[in-house]
């Protein structure tokens, strides 16, 4: 099977309020898979769908033949332990240091000798440039560093499977170029399959070998970097030129400014 | 209007009810996942000196200014029958019967059961036990477990500590400052206390107040919504909760106790 993830027919709601619809989407091994849309376009959610954070109403998400909404917490524990996920903040453990941080995972799954973990979180750590910051605190180091130790957790296990939620948000430019390389770098390195959720074009197109495109919940275009560039679709060019007018309203949706301000009649 | 009335009380039962009932079901949870801290029981014991640091030092001056005030009002008090020999084992019972578990869980409830609710409330903010699960780690076990067994652990070494400098400050001010006869102070003390009635019963108040206001506590953390607002609503939910609590757990386990 040449594809690590396969959701079908997905659909998820919070409470009343649609967040996906009859989604279809296929991960191909080996590659790295951008997932763009706008805010709230239910990105983050099937990144959360895939890892079984939540489960959806109707349809399945599969990893590696095994049907996600359908395993128990047990069998859901095994296979998260080959996936690895970073958050869009990081998430990392504010009382742990940054060694430790990476050693976490390590720690908790295997029984290897605190010889051999320390050469293991020192590599990933070397592998993020952050060696010499292990014996750092969360709170002593910026967030664009503070990513990438996470990055460096997140691939402590090698995983076959690595999310990325919003891996640039809030980086400076030279931050966001480095993230981008290690995300390309250790998923070719490690053989895995990597899943990025991100807004940001440039970036993106830089390492990703697939896009889709997402809006309200469902996919309105997919293809290669350079497909989605030359792409004529509204929704697409709006999104990759950064366009204010397009299928994409500025104002969220309801009454009209004449209709607030009481002229509506007079219109 | 009656029927509003009644809708309305019907609907706070049932909610009081469900809730009840879901956090019973998350006491069960973390009794049946505590296994994992036999295994691993360095977990339990970092937290007991977290725990045990927060609290130690509220408790021990606590105490002994409880003990000071309980050896001035009770040889007022038992000076008008000259009973004031009395002095050492008034200040003992009230002690360990009640002063002493109740006490130290009430400043528990306020001084590490906030600390708790807080810290998994902001771990939980933070996304921090989201990454735990990606990480195929039961935050369950992994923060919940060692931290509930650490306060059950601690509160009742905790009340000793309270009792015992509680007795001391007794008897510094009714036998070195209002000079009450040492011998019948301690004597008195040695013979009317006893073992388990009293001693023993105090320790399983302050068991059963250890497990009630830490998993009050490690319950709001854990289910205190991702939000400053959240967590702050969870912290203060813990003092009011864990507070009454003790209060009616110790007039049940009185009555039981000492009928």
């Amino acid at each position: 099977m040449s594809n690590l993830v396969e959701i079908r027919d997905l659909h998820f709601r919070y409470d009343a309020r649609p967040i996906l619809s009859g989604l279809r989407m296929d991960f191909e091994r080996g590659k790295v898979i951008a997932v763009m849309g706008g805010s709230g376009s239910g990105k983050t959610t099937i990144l959360r769908l895939i890892g079984g954070q939540l489960l959806p109403q109707a349809g399945s998400v599969d990893v590696d033949g095994q049907t996600v909404n359908k395993l128990d917490a047990r069998g859901m524990y095994a296979l998260r332990r080959r996936m690895g996920m970073l958050f869009q903040h990081g998430a990392l453990f504010t009382d742990l240091t940054v060694f430790e941080n990476v050693a976490f995972p390590l720690r908790e799954h295997t029984s290897l000798p605190e010889e051999l973990i320390r050469s293991l979180v020192l590599m990933k750590l070397q592998a993020v440039g952050l060696r010499n910051a292990a014996s750092l605190k969360p709170a002593e180091i910026s967030g664009g560093m503070a990513r990438r130790v996470a990055l460096a957790r997140a691939v402590a296990l090698d995983p076959e499977l690595i999310m990325y939620d919003e891996p640039f948000a809030g980086l400076d430019p030279i931050s966001m170029g480095v993230t981008a390389n290690l995300i390309r770098r250790l998923n070719d390195a490690l053989g895995s399959t990597s899943i990025l959720v991100s807004h940001d074009v440039n970036e993106s197109f830089a390492i990703a070998d697939y896009v889709y495109f997402l809006s309200q919940g469902a996919v309105v275009a997919a293809g290669t970097p350079r497909e989605m560039m030359a792409s004529s679709d509204p929704y697409v060019k709006q999104f990759v030129h950064a366009e204010a007018d397009g299928p994409v309203p500025f104002h969220y949706p309801g009454k009209s400014l004449a209709d607030d301000l009481g002229l509506g009649a007079r219109a | 209007m009656i029927s509003r009335l009644l809708s309305a009380v019907g609907y706070a039962t049932r909610g009081t009810l469900v809730n009840l009932g879901y956090a019973a079901r998350s006491f069960v949870t973390v009794l049946r996942a505590s296994g994992a801290v036999l295994r691993r029981p360095r977990l339990v014991t970092d937290q007991i000196h977290f725990i045990g640091n927060y609290s130690l030092v509220i408790i021990a001056v606590s105490g002994l200014f409880v003990g000071f005030v309980l050896g001035l009002q009770g040889y007022y008090t038992l000076n008008k029958y000259g009973s004031e020999q009395a002095l050492g084992l008034l200040v003992a019972l009230s002690l360990t019967r009640e002063l002493g578990p109740v006490v130290t869980a009430l400043l528990f409830a306020g001084r590490a059961g906030t600390s708790l609710t807080a810290e998994i409330g902001l771990m939980k903010a933070g996304e921090q036990l989201a990454a735990m699960e990606m990480m195929a780690v039961d935050p369950v076990r992994r923060v919940v477990v060692p931290r509930f067994w650490a306060g059950v652990i601690a509160m009742p070494l905790l009340a000793a500590i309270f009792s015992a400098l509680g007795v001391f400050g007794g008897y510094i001010v009714g036998v070195q400052l209002i000079g009450v006869d040492e011998g019948a102070f301690w004597s008195q003390m040695q013979a009317g206390v006893d073992v388990w009635q009293d001693i023993a019963n105090g320790v399983i108040k302050s068991v059963v107040f250890g497990f009630a206001v830490t998993f009050v506590a490690v319950f709001q953390g854990y289910e205190a919504s991702p939000t400053p607002e959240g967590v702050a609503r969870a912290t203060t939910r813990t003092v009011v909760i864990a507070s009454l609590g003790v209060l009616g757990l110790d007039f049940l386990l009185t009555a039981l106790m000492f009928h």
